[in-house]
């Protein structure tokens, strides 16, 4: 019975959530401690530090509050460093984009040059295999003293990390095209370019996208460390300037938003996936 | 004394003396002599009316010539024969901002009050600029943004400068410290758990953070540490954390302590997790501790906008060095938009008086402070410590890179302008802990120390 399947699923995800929620709250309930008497000294001090305690992770209740506080008023802006939630993320999107579209109009042309010709796929091979690897943030210090410009540079480096995933899909995915298929188009005799968008490429988009998907994936991952490693605007850059407030309750909040992102736009290409997928 | 009159005014008559403002050379002297430093401005226009004098003896037929060929092409002729680049400067100086737009990149610290002050408080627009301030992530970072050009003018630790102008630590590129932001301001911050442990000696085996390798912070643990008997990189372990993430460190028990610039040290207290140890004011009254920097190149290329900037920090500067001030300040810099930091830290570390963490309230008036005079021999013993910790290797012409770097000249003209008293000369003796340091002697200075890496 899936219907029920499905409900009941539900009611446990809620069960997961509710217990979640209820350590979280009861981790973070206020020791007492003592009290000071020297009030005019507890004044300069933050709550916590005046009741003789280090400060608190807070609790599920400041983050709801704090989170309703963000999301009532996501894209205000106020000077250059302190922008609304909602730019902040936008700022993120259209880096990831713009990184994701250079990316992927690289490795699809090339996934199909290197599926189809074996030996352009040996010799490419090794760079691929050392260039893979390789942390896409090692890239930063690099870019930025070449490129001169940090928003460059944070898209060179998305880049650099959604490229391969793209690369290896759409070669495996162009090289393991059913040869009776290309058969039927010798037979046929249908010119080579054509052969490439009507019967390699429909074939080959279910492997393809899902190398898009993963890449995608590791995009929004690494958006957020360039961006905290730069600074200047953008989700990752949000999550630093709290984290120099120290105000976890701001970075409770990012982590959820780009949680919700990620989550987003995997679903979105889930269903890009399975537009292109076929039965036999 | 505004006697100095355009030579190149064909109406102006020029006088028997040098200036043309004096019935005799005599008279001219005795009226020179008073105002001793006369400003840049004022000698330059002397040593245009010196040329022209000298050129045409006669006045009539100066101002023939004049007249004739106009005062422009006069200058460019004349500038042709004669280096005038003195007097072309001053003639810069009224003239417009070549771009209205300039981005300056800080580090959300007190030390850099003067650059983020300046814009909620309208000091740029005062200038006729428009300042774009940017919160940036770290030092190596602002490094890189600058020298990308990204910014036209940024906020850097004083060795910054002189370690990218040496070409330590980064690719040689000339640059230049127009104005320093604050002096003190600095502290030794250790977790609460070694609250009993406050002889240094007792600290072998910590772990400590400073917030770069190039850093004041970083040479002053270290003569710290040193006068301590202990060998500062062998004895401890000094690394190199982003302020923003010290707290956090400290907190999570990865270190014991840091030198670090505030509200740093007052937030570890507003959190409770540390206590402040000591102030560097402790240490080294009057240390220089941030800069304003530029690249040689914005400061030729773009003269006039540079000498906006530059006195838009002075006046700051000038306002921030009042007490009385401190308070309204701290609450135009604390927004997220700049510091991101509870209006109480801010305060307490820019009134001086502040809770310690033990329990105390101290009050230290000037345990920040603000004075834009970059002496040349702050330049001089940051690179005896350059050299003393192995980050210079071989020989260093102090005196020269100090002159090139650390430009004392425009800050002094401007000070003045701003109503600031001018230190007499570019270098002053100091002591630090009780020890004097002589600005002529740099390498006898190096050699007296018992720990170090020559």
């Amino acid at each position: 019975m899936p219907k029920s399947r499905n409900l009941a699923a539900a009611l446990l995800s809620l069960a997961i959530f509710a217990v979640f929620v209820g350590a979280w709250h009861i981790a973070t309930l206020p020791t007492a401690g003592t009290v000071m008497a020297d009030t005019e000294y507890a004044k300069l001090l933050g709550t916590e530090a005046a009741g003789g305690q280090k400060s608190t992770v807070p609790g599920p209740k400041e983050v709801a509050l704090n989170m309703w506080k963000q999301l009532k008023d996501p894209f205000y802006v106020r000077g250059t460093n302190d922008q609304g939630i909602g730019i902040q993320l936008a700022y993120s999107l259209a880096r990831v984009g713009a990184g994701f579209v250079l990316a992927a109009l690289v490795a699809i042309p090339l996934g199909f040059l290197i599926g189809m010709s074996p030996l352009i796929h040996q010799a490419l091979n090794p760079f691929i295999q050392i260039l893979k690897p390789i942390s896409p943030l090692a890239w930063m210090p690099l870019a930025l003293y070449t490129i001169k410009d940090s928003a460059t540079s944070s898209i060179f480096v998305i880049f650099v990390c959604s490229i391969w995933p793209m690369l290896i899909n759409t070669a495996y995915g162009v090289a393991s095209v059913r040869k009776d298929w290309l058969n039927v188009a010798k037979t046929l005799e249908v010119g080579a370019l054509r052969k490439a968008f009507t019967v390699i490429l429909p074939a080959a988009a279910p492997t393809i996208t899902t190398g898009m998907r993963i890449s995608m994936g590791i995009a929004w991952l690494v958006i957020v460390a360039a961006e905290m490693l730069v600074g200047g605007t953008g989700i990752g850059y949000f999550v630093w300037n709290e984290w120099n407030n120290l105000s976890l309750t701001n970075v409770i909040f990012a982590i959820i938003m780009i949680g919700i992102v990620g989550m987003l736009l995997d679903f979105a290409f889930g269903r890009l996936q399975k537009l292109v997928t076929y039965v036999d | 004394m505004s006697a100095f009159k355009d030579p190149f005014d064909p109406a102006v008559k020029l006088g028997p003396c040098a200036c043309g403002g004096h019935a005799s050379q005599h008279e001219h002297d005795a009226a020179a002599a008073v105002p001793a430093a006369a400003s840049d401005d004022l000698y330059s226009h002397f040593v245009e009316s010196a040329v022209m004098r000298a050129l045409f003896p006669q006045d009539g037929a100066r101002r023939r010539f004049l007249r004739a060929v106009g005062s422009g092409t006069a200058l460019s002729a004349i500038s042709a024969l004669f280096p005038l680049g003195v007097a072309k400067e001053a003639f810069a100086q009224a003239g417009k901002i070549e771009k209205s737009s300039v981005k300056v990149g800080f580090i959300p610290i007190t030390c850099a009050t003067p650059i983020i002050m300046s814009q909620p408080m309208g000091f740029y627009g005062r200038q006729g600029l428009n300042v774009d301030v940017v919160k940036t992530a770290g030092w190596a970072v602002i490094r890189d943004k600058t020298l990308n050009k990204e910014y036209d003018a940024a906020h850097m630790l004083s060795p910054m400068p002189l370690a990218i102008t040496m070409g330590v630590g980064s690719n040689a590129m000339p640059y230049t410290v127009p104005a320093i932001e604050n002096i003190n301001g600095q502290a030794i911050t250790l977790a609460m758990k070694h609250k009993d442990k406050r002889d240094p000696k007792q600290w072998k085996g910590f772990k400590f953070a400073v917030p770069f390798d190039y850093s004041m912070h970083n040479y002053l643990l270290r003569y710290y540490l040193a006068e301590a008997g202990l060998d500062p990189d062998k004895d401890v372990q000094i690394r190199s954390v982003p302020p923003p993430e010290m707290v956090a460190n400290l907190r999570a028990d990865n270190i014991d302590g840091f030198l670090a610039p505030d509200p740093v040290n007052q937030r570890a207290v507003y959190d409770g997790v540390g206590f402040i140890h000591l102030l560097t004011k402790e240490l080294w009254d009057g240390h220089p501790c941030c800069a304003f920097a530029a690249s040689k190149e914005f400061i030729t290329t773009a003269p006039n906008t540079y000498k906006a900037l530059l006195r838009a920090i002075v006046d700051a500067t000038a306002f921030a060095a009042k007490p009385e001030n401190r308070k309204q300040i701290a609450e135009a810099i604390a927004p997220a938009n700049y510091l991101n930091q509870p209006v109480t830290v801010v305060e307490q570390v820019l009134t001086g008086t502040f809770a310690d963490g033990l329990g105390n309230i101290q009050k230290v008036p000037d345990r920040i402070n603000f004075d834009p005079f970059p002496y040349q021999s702050f330049a001089i013993w940051i690179m005896t410590q350059m050299k003393r910790w192995g980050q210079v290797k071989g020989d260093v012409d102090y005196a020269k890179v100090a002159r090139e770097v650390f430009l004392s000249t425009d800050a002094a003209r401007l000070m003045k302008e701003a109503g600031m008293k001018v230190p007499a000369s570019n270098t002053k003796k100091f002591s630090v802990m009780g020890k004097e340091f002589d600005p002529a002697k740099p390498e006898a200075y190096l050699q007296s120390f018992a720990i170090r890496r020559t």
